[in-house]
């Protein structure tokens, strides 16, 4: 790994950063009370993205993107991290999986979706089947030319605002010695099409503003043209393409957790109690030395983890230690700054308590942290007949 | 025309400055440094006066430490077409005085031969508030100071100047120097293209030897020390808490 940042992503950082301060941080409370991004807060961030060249910038230049590295994209997502992930939403990043668009589909979904003309969201989880996406209950039959899908899936991020939605769906079973297995498609659904509803889900303690939603397929009919990839080759578009999402989260945590510590070190430096600043009783300073260590540690490894991507060196170990030790981290250090508050910590006066709640679903979606942990062990011991 | 813009590299304005032990002025080690805000102002105006057409060329020039090239470089993703640095230190805790700055700038001017330059009204970090007027001594050009509002027609520009009790609009002859307030407009964040674009944009460097100025300071700082802490505020629930406090206070 080259060491340190260029100039350019110097500047990357500082202006993510001051759009985070100045257009996110203002609107967080009015979030937070009300569950609600205003359609016209959504729209202002949304235009000033697109306007600042920042919007899809994880899509190459090929389709009129920016084409930031790995890495530059985790930087954007770290400073990203730092504010409402409600707000944040519109400062559009649309799935990257949409590259696997073919013919007619680029006009229809790539380009709008990173034109920031249509927004999308990406539906794997079901009530049945989370970590076990294999164990898919959702399914489309073959009907003359076309597939009718059936089925339920839940917990879908930003379905309220997605205008279509990419879906994994089971499309048929095959023997192998290890039992029966789902062979699995991917498609896009349009908002709206016929047989396909988007309702609330349930409420999380995490993260207020950014929904997640239900949607439900009552012998919803497909063309073949609403295949992405191929036919029985989803896992393969989710293997290419959904692999680096985990360094999404790790990152953000990282942006996250260094505004919380900017609070704590500010309390612990300013509070005093029994005649001097709690940060001269070492209860306190030693939190602060471990919260900073293990902040620079689950940044360090999220950005080697993206620098391997770049390299294209094989990653998916460096992407799951990130991973799981960057929201684990998050817990840590929301936790400890909460401390570090007093009683103040818990109460909404401040955004700890925001923190800490929002923290704790960075350890659940996009792979809980047990199954980071057998990804990385798998790696490591299957190499070894273990 | 070209317009030069000189920006300075100064502490960041979101860091809570620390006072060095021995009083001697401000700790910098580890601090984040920034753009003088008044300056950012200076470019965005200089950019849309190329934008409007008025202008044909933002040249951005940085006095100060080697590390003044990542502020220049900020000014070029903001727009500026092309940047030129100034070496006059290797110690980031020595400021380079208004009067250094000021005839470096002149010796620039020479060489560059704006029809315009545009500076903050002062840096945030020593509040001097008097390089663009010793420039336009030095020059023999006019000066508008503390703009809210500038407007370039022909050989003269139209500037209202934020002044105490009100505005005032003053009309100045061309080639001016014009230092900006607050108020004068919103500065643009970089751009991604503009970011990817600033490498790649010209940074002539230079020192001050260049110009045969001789940048020793003049001044002596006598000591430096905090601001006097305020106390802390209280919330009042009600109107007539807020009353009651008050007579408490001994203030109404
Ligand atoms: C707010 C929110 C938003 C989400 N957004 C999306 C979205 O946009 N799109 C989408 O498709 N999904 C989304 N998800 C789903 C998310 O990816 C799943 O919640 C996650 O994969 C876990 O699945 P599960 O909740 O069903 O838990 P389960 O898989 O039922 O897990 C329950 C527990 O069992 C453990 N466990 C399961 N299998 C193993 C194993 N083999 N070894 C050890 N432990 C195991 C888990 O670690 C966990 O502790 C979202 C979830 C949330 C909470
Ligand atoms: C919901 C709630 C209900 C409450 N109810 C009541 C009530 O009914 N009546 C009442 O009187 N109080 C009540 N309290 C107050 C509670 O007892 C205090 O919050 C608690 O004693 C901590 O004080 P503090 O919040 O001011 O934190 P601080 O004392 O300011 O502590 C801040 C941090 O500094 C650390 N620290 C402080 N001194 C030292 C030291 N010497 N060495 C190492 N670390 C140190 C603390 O451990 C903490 O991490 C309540 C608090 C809450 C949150």
């Amino acid at each position: 790994m080259q060491y340190g940042l260029t100039e350019e992503q110097e500047m990357i950082v500082s202006t993510v950063r001051s759009f985070v301060e100045n257009e996110i941080y203002p609107h967080e409370d009015l979030v937070e009370r009300t569950g609600e991004v205003p359609a016209e807060i959504a729209a202002e961030i949304k235009r000033k993205t697109i306007d600042l060249g920042f919007y899809a910038c994880n899509f190459p230049e090929s389709v009129g993107c920016a084409g930031l590295s790995h890495l530059e994209f985790a930087l954007v997502e770290r400073e990203l991290g730092r504010g409402s992930m409600a707000l944040n939403h519109f400062f559009g990043r649309p799935q990257n999986i949409l590259m696997a668009c073919q013919g007619e589909q680029i006009e229809r979904y790539l380009m709008p979706a990173v034109r920031g003309d249509r927004m999308d969201a990406l539906a794997m989880t079901e009530p049945g089947a989370g970590s076990d996406v294999r164990g898919m209950k959702c399914s489309a039959r073959r009907d003359g030319g076309d597939w009718v899908v059936n089925g339920t899936k839940h917990f879908i991020s930003g379905a309220e605002h997605a205008d279509f939605v990419i879906v994994f769906v089971a499309t048929g079973e095959d023997d192998t010695p290890k039992g029966p297995k789902k062979r699995i498609t991917c498609f896009l659904v349009d908002r709206g099409h016929p047989g396909f509803t988007i309702r609330d889900g349930y409420k999380s303690v995490s993260h207020r503003g950014y929904k997640n939603m239900i949607l439900e397929f009552d012998d919803c009919r497909l063309p073949d043209a609403q295949v992405l990839g191929e036919v029985d080759g989803g896992f393969e578009v989710m293997n290419t393409w959904l692999y680096a999402t985990r360094i999404t989260v790790a990152t953000m945590c990282v942006g996250r957790a260094r505004r919380v510590f900017d609070y704590a070190l500010d309390y612990a430096a300013t509070r005093e109690q029994f005649g001097q600043k709690i940060g001269k009783f070492q209860g306190v300073s030693f939190q602060i030395a471990d919260m900073i260590t293990e902040i620079d540690a689950a940044d360090l490894l999220t950005l080697a983890a993206a620098d391997r991507l770049d390299k294209g060196l094989p990653a998916n170990r460096e992407i799951a230690s990130a991973k799981l030790y960057a929201s684990e981290m998050l817990a840590r250090v929301t936790d400890a700054a909460i401390q570090v508050h007093g009683g103040m910590g818990l109460m909404d006066d401040y955004p700890l308590e925001r923190f800490w709640r929002d923290a704790r679903v960075e350890r659940i979606w996009d792979g809980t942290s047990e199954i980071q942990r057998h990804i990385i062990s798998r790696d490591l011991l299957r190499a070894l007949g273990a | 025309m070209k317009v030069l813009v000189p920006v300075k590299r100064v502490i960041d304005y979101n860091v809570k400055v620390r006072v060095k032990a021995d009083g001697s002025g401000v700790d910098l080690a580890n601090v984040k440094m920034s753009m003088n805000p008044f300056d950012e102002i200076a470019i965005e105006e200089a950019i849309r006066l190329k934008e409007a057409g008025k202008a044909e060329e933002v040249i951005a020039v940085s006095i100060g430490v080697k590390q003044a090239q990542e502020t220049l470089r900020t000014a070029l993703a903001m727009g500026a077409d092309r940047a030129i640095l100034v070496v006059a230190s290797d110690d980031v805790h020595q400021d380079i005085e208004p009067l250094a700055v000021a005839k470096i700038l002149a010796a620039v001017v020479k060489e560059e031969q704006p029809g315009l330059v545009l500076c903050g009204k002062q840096a945030i970090d020593n509040d001097m508030n008097a390089t663009g007027q010793m420039l336009s001594a030095l020059l023999g050009w006019s000066q508008a100071t503390f703009a809210s509002e500038v407007g370039v027609e022909g050989d003269h520009a139209v500037v209202t100047r934020e002044v105490d009790g009100g505005l005032q609009t003053i009309k100045v002859k061309m080639p001016t120097i014009i230092s900006v307030d607050l108020r004068l407009n919103e500065p643009r964040y970089a751009s991604l293209p503009n970011i990817m674009k600033a490498k790649k944009k010209p940074l002539d460097e230079k020192t001050a030897a260049d110009y045969g100025v001789d940048v020793t300071p003049r001044l002596s700082v006598v000591k430096t020390t905090e601001p006097a802490a305020r106390a802390a505020g209280i919330k009042v629930g009600s109107v007539d808490e807020l009353v009651s406090k008050l007579k408490e206070a001994g203030l109404v």
